[in-house]
Formats: C-alpha cells, structure tokens, sequence
C-alpha cells in the first residue's frame, strides 16, 4: 500500500471511529429517552414521572382480565415476572391481547396505582411456530424487559 | 487475486464478463423467487399466534436484512472510493443507493401493514422503526448529494464520506431491540441459539432471502453497465461494442 493510500485509509478509520464515539455518547445520554416502555418494577419503584403521559410494558397475568360493568371497560394485571401492576382500558384491544401475552399500554398512573390506559399496544414476541408445535410445548416464557 | 480483481474493475473487462452472468442470475433468481413465494405463502404453516398474517414477513423481513446489507457494501465501497480511487468503487456506492432506498421503504411499508392488525398501530417511535427510517433518510441523503453536485467524481466521493458516517447507524438498528426496550420485537434468526422459528417456516425466508440478494445484483450488474457505456461514451471499447453489435 502505498503511503498516500495509508494516510487516507488512517482518516477514514478515524472519522469512524470518532463518529461511532460521538453516537455511542448521545445515545448513553439519551438512554431512558430511548426507551418505549418503563416495566412495572420501574413504575412500582416510582420512577416514571408523576402525572405524566407514559408507557408501561409486561405480561398479561393470565387469569386477571376483568371486565367491570361487562362494557367496554377492561381491567387486568400485568406483571414482568417481579412486580404487578393493574390496568384498566376502555376501548377495543388488538387481535393479539390474551392473556400471558406481551403488551404495552400509554397512559398515566392514577394516585390509587392503578394505570389508567389510553391506548394498549400487544407486544409481538419472536417465536414463529405452527398451532401443533405451540400446543404441545405451551411453557411460560418471561418477557425481556430492558437491558 | 489482486491482479484478477484490478482487471474485474476495467470497464471493458467488467461489462463483458457482467454481460455474461447476467442470464444465468436471472434464471436462478426466478426459481428462488418461486420456491420462496410458493414455500412462504402455501407449504409453511399458519403462526400458533398470528394465523396467516405473519406471511408478509416472508417479504418484510429480507427486505429489512436487504436494506442493511445493501448500506454496508455502499459504506465498503465508499472506502474503496476514498482510499484507493476505483471508478468502478464509485458506480456501486452511487448505483446501490436507489436499490437499497426501495427495500428500506418495502421494509417499512410492510411492517407498517402488519403492525396494525397485530400491535394495533401503523406506526410507533421505538427505536428500531426510528432507526430504519433514518436510514431511508441516509438513503436518500446519498441519492441528493449525488444528483446536487456537477462534479461526478467528487460527488462520489462526497456520497462515499456521508455512507461511511451513516455506517454507524447499521448496528443501531440491529441492535436497538437489544439495547433498548422497543415495541417491534427482538431477533428471531440472527441470534446466537437456536432459531427461534419453525424449520418449515425458516426454509422459506431462507430461500426469499437469497432471492432478494440475487435481485440487488441483477439489479446493481445493470445499472453499473449503463452508467459505464454512459461514463465511457467516447472511449475505443464502447465504439468496438457498438461495431461488433451491429455487424
């Protein structure tokens, strides 16, 4: 390699490597920014901020869905496998909300600790298996909740 | 080696061996493209879950891998333009973009469709939708630059310098259902263990995987041809082409 292409070569590798350093540093500094949901460990330690809009991500315990009234009005528990919270929707769920299945719900925590949600996303995990497969195995999975 | 790949980037040398491969990358895109559609749509099962919606991943998905794939061998051939000068170098990084533009779009187009029957919303700010439309952004940022500047020698290497710091966003978006908690879920195939997908439903995206890399480089091949004679109008070889067309 000739020393012209050696140079270049060195400040291409360095404009990466400064680049890569910079992002890397905003993202750290953004980090709780970044993301989309807070688990229900971090809600019950109180660290979403007080009447705030935010969303809360877990799994639906199986067993809790109530419906109060018998409208459109639900309520259930969702849990990340340490702590519990309970959420209560009123409106139309997505195709995939059952229970033990991962959802995120957006709304603000009432003082009684109860989530009052606006909207509930259901939280796709990634297994693809046929109905046969998925009936025989039928094991509880935990859901990843943040690094 | 060396000396093979310097006469591979020779445009005369390049356009005919090209020409050559061009058919026999068509016939086998065809047949995977098939298999891959009549293996994803008909012979795998309905999802446990999903039923017969998680089909469209046999699109969304290589496109996703597509649009990652296509932005690395932009960023590599931009080092190639900024180190060693290659011509050739310059025509991949420029002629890749609009490609991986269009897979980038098909990945989030498709995601789009599926999230709102499934999650129940087109759209989310989660940092892996986020950093995938950043890079449709990158994409369309090396499309403008290019077509911006006069100079086409110095516009590629403008579009080579902007790939090469858009590279840090590639492990962003693979990385971000890691790092981050996100609504779109985390990786299914490209994860250490076992994947975590059926093996008749894996064989398929397998195979429309390979399909979608096989028309990046039909489609690269013959963009990179044109812009050649384009490039090369005035030189001996493309004037001996045109002879040898017409006799």
């Amino acid at each position: 390699m000739t020393p012209a292409r050696k140079k270049r070569l060195m400040l291409v590798g360095l404009m990466i490597f400064g680049v890569g350093v910079a992002v890397a540093l905003a993202l750290r500094a953004f980090n709780s920014n970044l993301m989309f949901f807070y688990s229900p460990t971090q809600v019950v330690a109180g660290e979403p901020p007080k009447g705030a809009l935010f969303r809360v991500g877990g799994m639906v315990v199986k067993g809790s869905i109530q419906r109060p009234g018998g409208g459109m009005t639900v309520r259930f528990a969702l849990t990340d496998n340490r702590n519990t919270i309970t959420v209560q929707y009123t409106g139309i769920l997505p195709d995939l909300f059952r229970e033990g299945q991962g959802i995120v719900a957006k709304g603000r925590l009432r003082p009684d600790g109860v989530f009052v949600a606006d909207e509930v996303l259901a939280k796709h995990d990634e297994n693809y298996m046929p109905p046969e497969v998925a009936g025989i195995l039928k094991k509880p999975k935990g859901m990843r909740t943040g690094p | 080696m060396m000396n093979f790949l310097h006469r591979l980037a020779s445009p005369p040398h390049f356009y005919r061996i090209s020409g050559r491969l061009l058919p026999w990358l068509g016939a086998a895109f065809a047949l995977l493209l098939v298999a891959g559609l009549v293996g994803g749509l008909y012979l795998a099962p309905p999802d446990y879950q999903q039923g017969d919606s998680f089909r469209i991943m046999y699109i969304h998905v290589p496109s996703a891998w597509m649009s990652l794939f296509i932005y690395m061998v932009m960023a590599g051939a931009g080092l190639i333009v900024l180190v060693w000068r290659i011509k050739l170098a310059e025509l991949v990084a420029v002629h890749s973009a609009p490609i991986g533009a269009s897979f980038t779009f098909l990945a989030l187009v498709t995601g789009s469709l599926w999230g709102k029957p499934m999650w129940g919303t087109w759209w989310v700010w989660d940092a892996r939708l986020t950093s995938e439309l950043i890079l449709l952004f990158l994409y369309l940022g090396v499309i403008g630059l290019y077509n911006a500047i006069e100079d086409k020698r110095a516009a590629a290497r403008a579009v080579a310098i902007l790939a090469l710091v858009g590279v840090v966003n590639i492990p962003i978006i693979h990385y971000s259902v890691v790092w981050w908690n996100t609504l779109h879920q985390g990786p299914t195939v490209t994860r250490f263990d076992k994947p975590a997908i059926a093996t008749s439903m894996l064989i398929p995206l397998l195979i429309m995987a390979l399909a979608f890399n096989l028309y990046y480089f039909i489609a690269l091949l013959m963009r990179l041809r044109l812009a050649l004679l384009e490039r090369e109008a005035g030189a001996r070889w493309v004037a001996n082409l045109l002879a040898e067309e017409e006799a």
